[in-house]
């Protein structure tokens, strides 16, 4: 077994599924609620970012921060049809989760409709062979590409970034206000839904990042590849604590890790067996993941 | 003497010469593309013959439906246009399937029982033949698969046809040739678990390397719509193969060919039906060198049949398109038929089942073509290797790779 190179690919997948769980793991701390939609809106940043350098003929490098807008402005759009009118009714958070469902089911449908037009009826797409140099660093001892050491440096700044504004920021200590009691934040003078419709766009921006680094990445965009993520996301938020950054970033990296080390084992057969036997394990033994505090202090 | 010598000369040229002109302009080739008929063309049958054809013109799988459609319609104005069937006109009524196995019944229905055609083609998937194909068969209506690849599709009935090799058929072949070209020796096999497509084809593939007493480094599994398998692939690599086989559908085994080169992996790759497209040969680029593929057809082969080559430019001339393995075999299958037809002179259902079941040797863009006792296809597999981004046939010479 190369221990070596198996730690590199879950360094590497960890990196992806951080990157994922992050805007998850926002909305959920600042709202209360899962947006089930992150995961279709992980798909459009990919989309938005392949239309960009396809058709656009923007270069590779600029379709991120394209994807990061474009996704982000997408979540805005979810957060204003899908989630504002039911608050403002005071509906039950089952009702947003519900209709967060909806959303995504949506937001895939239509992408089916415009895949098919633009890529064919197989609905695959990828980056031009080339765009991204896919061949191994040379002179080290395992294999990773550039594109990967790319991917890991912009999954760990946009975290730290995204720790700094939350934790040292008028913004984020907003934010946290929010997260903590909507009713006295208000109170406060603290304008609410404008800070719902920013922690979306944020959260759209990291998911839309994750999605054009994911579709760079692995290279195969299908309108359906937030499907597999979704779960996996939802996973790694659980394990790391509902709405826990730090747990969803340290989550990514133990549900990666996981995965790899019992394919490494001889498991492949058992590999999501075992991911998800240990969510299952976290929900009975450790409800509030392995970093997450008592309902109350979120945030 | 001298005009003697003149003549003797004159002959010596021209008797090659008009040799070679009946060579290049056979009745065969010219107005009848697919090879000579066994039969002599029908004097009884008249009006017209109509078949069905029920194909995934729409859904998941209407990549493949198109080119079927538009090969078989190819078939059939050839067939006219040759007045193969003497006095008769073959018609066709294609249905869609929309990728959808109840939907494939209720064509298959309607082609049968209500438009009462002769025979159908289709449908285009296997799981589609194993939901349609009673229908015609508790009807007494030959249908043959043009596509359906799967193993058990003819033991659903003596009327239960397909013209598409099983993978069971193709893959053994291939990876008996590039064992004995290459001398391989150590084989690492990937697979998708959750498939029946891939499962029996990595089945096939792990029985006919322990037959030929290659030792099998390791075998891993992953899930369909999976992006990453750098954890499966380090640890194939890591027993040192010198081929990788991957049991896989085309979109995964793009993803499994670029991440093994990005692992540093530069060997051979022996892949299922799933890698025989050039689309995996477009998106994987370099990364494609030393791919070894079977299929039943590809149009990349650099030693095609007469037939072949008259199919792929009459496909080219029509559609503006390149033929692929799907078209050939779906317009192979509507030529079986029309042979089945002219040789029962009579659009009677159980006369053209048997005279289908009695084709032999039929020249055809796959190649001779016969069915076996189970209605199955027999016709060699081509195995090819993917040098400098195209298939060339697998030779001892085309077989090294690092040039």
């Amino acid at each position: 077994m190369n221990v070596t190179q198996q730690i590199i690919n879950a360094i590497w997948l960890g990196s992806v599924y951080s990157l994922f769980s992050l805007g998850y793991a926002l909305v959920f701390s600042v709202l209360g609620v899962l947006n089930l939609a992150h995961s279709a809106i992980f798909m459009w940043g990919a989309f938005i970012g392949l239309v960009s350098v396809l058709y656009f003929g923007f270069p590779v490098w600029l379709s991120v921060p394209v994807a990061m807008i474009g996704a982000g402005l997408l979540a805005v759009l979810l957060e204003r049809v899908a989630f504002a009118p039911l608050r403002a009714r005071g509906a039950p958070r089952i009702s947003q989760l519900i209709s967060s469902i909806g959303a995504s089911i949506l937001l895939v449908s239509v992408a089916q409709l415009i895949f098919q037009q633009l890529f064919g009826a197989q609905m695959l797409a990828r980056f031009p062979l080339g765009s991204i140099p896919t061949d191994p660093i040379e002179g080290l001892p395992f294999n990773v590409t550039p594109i990967q050491v790319i991917i890991l440096v912009v999954a760990l700044v946009l975290m730290v970034l995204l720790q700094l504004l939350i934790s040292r920021t008028r913004l984020g200590q907003r934010m946290r206000a929010v997260a903590f009691n909507t009713r006295t934040a208000s109170l406060l003078g603290i304008n609410v839904g404008g800070i719902f419709v920013f922690t979306f766009f944020l959260a759209g921006a990291l998911a839309g990042a994750a999605g054009v680094l994911f579709g760079l990445a692995y290279n195969a965009l299908t309108p359906f590849i937030g499907e597999a993520i979704a779960l996996k996301g939802l996973t790694v938020i659980v394990l790391g604590g509902l709405g826990n950054i730090q747990g969803a970033l340290i989550g990514g990296f133990v549900v990666a890790g996981l995965e790899v080390f019992s394919i490494a084992a001889g498991g492949s057969n058992y590999r999501d067996a075992i991911v998800f036997s240990l969510l299952f394990l976290i929900l009975l033994v450790r409800p509030q993941g392995l970093v997450g505090q008592k309902e109350g202090t979120r945030a | 003497m001298k005009s003697a010598a003149r003549l003797f000369l004159i002959l010596l040229i021209l008797v090659p010469a008009l040799a070679m002109a009946q060579e290049a302009t056979p009745e065969a080739v010219a107005s009848v593309p697919m090879g000579t008929s066994a039969c002599p063309a029908p004097a009884t049958l008249s009006g017209e013959v109509t078949i069905g054809a029920v194909l995934t013109l729409s859904g998941g799988a209407s990549v493949y439906g198109g080119p079927q459609q538009a090969a078989i319609q190819l078939a059939v104005d050839q067939v006219n246009e040759a007045g193969y069937l003497g006095g008769a006109t073959l018609n066709v009524i294609f249905e869609d399937s929309a990728s959808e196995n109840e939907q494939a019944i209720n064509a298959m229905t309607k082609l049968v029982e209500e438009d009462q055609v002769v025979a159908v083609l289709g449908p285009t998937l296997s799981r589609e033949a194993f939901s349609a194909d009673p229908v015609a068969q508790d009807n007494g209506t030959v249908v043959m698969g043009v596509s359906n690849t799967a193993i058990g599709i003819t033991d659903m009935g003596e009327f239960v046809f397909r013209d598409s090799l099983p993978e069971a058929a193709v893959i053994p072949g291939v990876i008996g040739q590039a064992t004995e070209l290459l001398g391989l020796t150590r084989v690492g096999l990937l697979y998708a678990n959750d498939d029946d497509f891939t499962v029996s084809g990595y089945e096939v593939m792990r029985d006919a390397f322990s037959e030929l007493g290659i030792e099998i480094v390791g075998e891993e599994t992953y899930a369909t719509g999976d992006v990453d398998f750098n954890a499966q692939l380090t640890n194939l690599l890591s027993g040192d193969p010198d081929v990788l086989a991957v049991s896989a559908l085309a979109a995964e085994a793009v993803q499994i060919t670029l991440q093994a080169r990005a692992l540093g992996y530069d060997g051979y790759i022996i892949g299922g039906n799933g890698f025989n497209s050039p689309a995996v040969l477009e998106q994987t680029g370099a990364d494609s060198e030393g791919l070894i593929v079977g299929g039943a057809w590809n149009i990349g082969n650099p030693t095609p049949t007469g037939e072949s080559v008259y199919f792929v430019a009459a496909y080219e001339a029509a559609t503006d398109s390149s033929p692929d393995q799907f078209a050939a075999q779906a317009y192979t299958g509507a030529w079986l038929l029309a042979e089945a037809i002219r040789c029962a002179d009579s659009a009677d259902r159980t006369a053209v089942r048997d005279s289908l079941a009695g084709i032999v040797d039929y020249a055809t863009p796959l190649g001779v073509f016969s069915f076996d006792e189970n209605r199955n296809p027999i016709h060699a597999p081509v195995a090819q290797i993917v040098r400098e981004g195209r298939f060339v046939v697998l030779t001892a010479e085309t077989g090294v790779l690092g040039e």
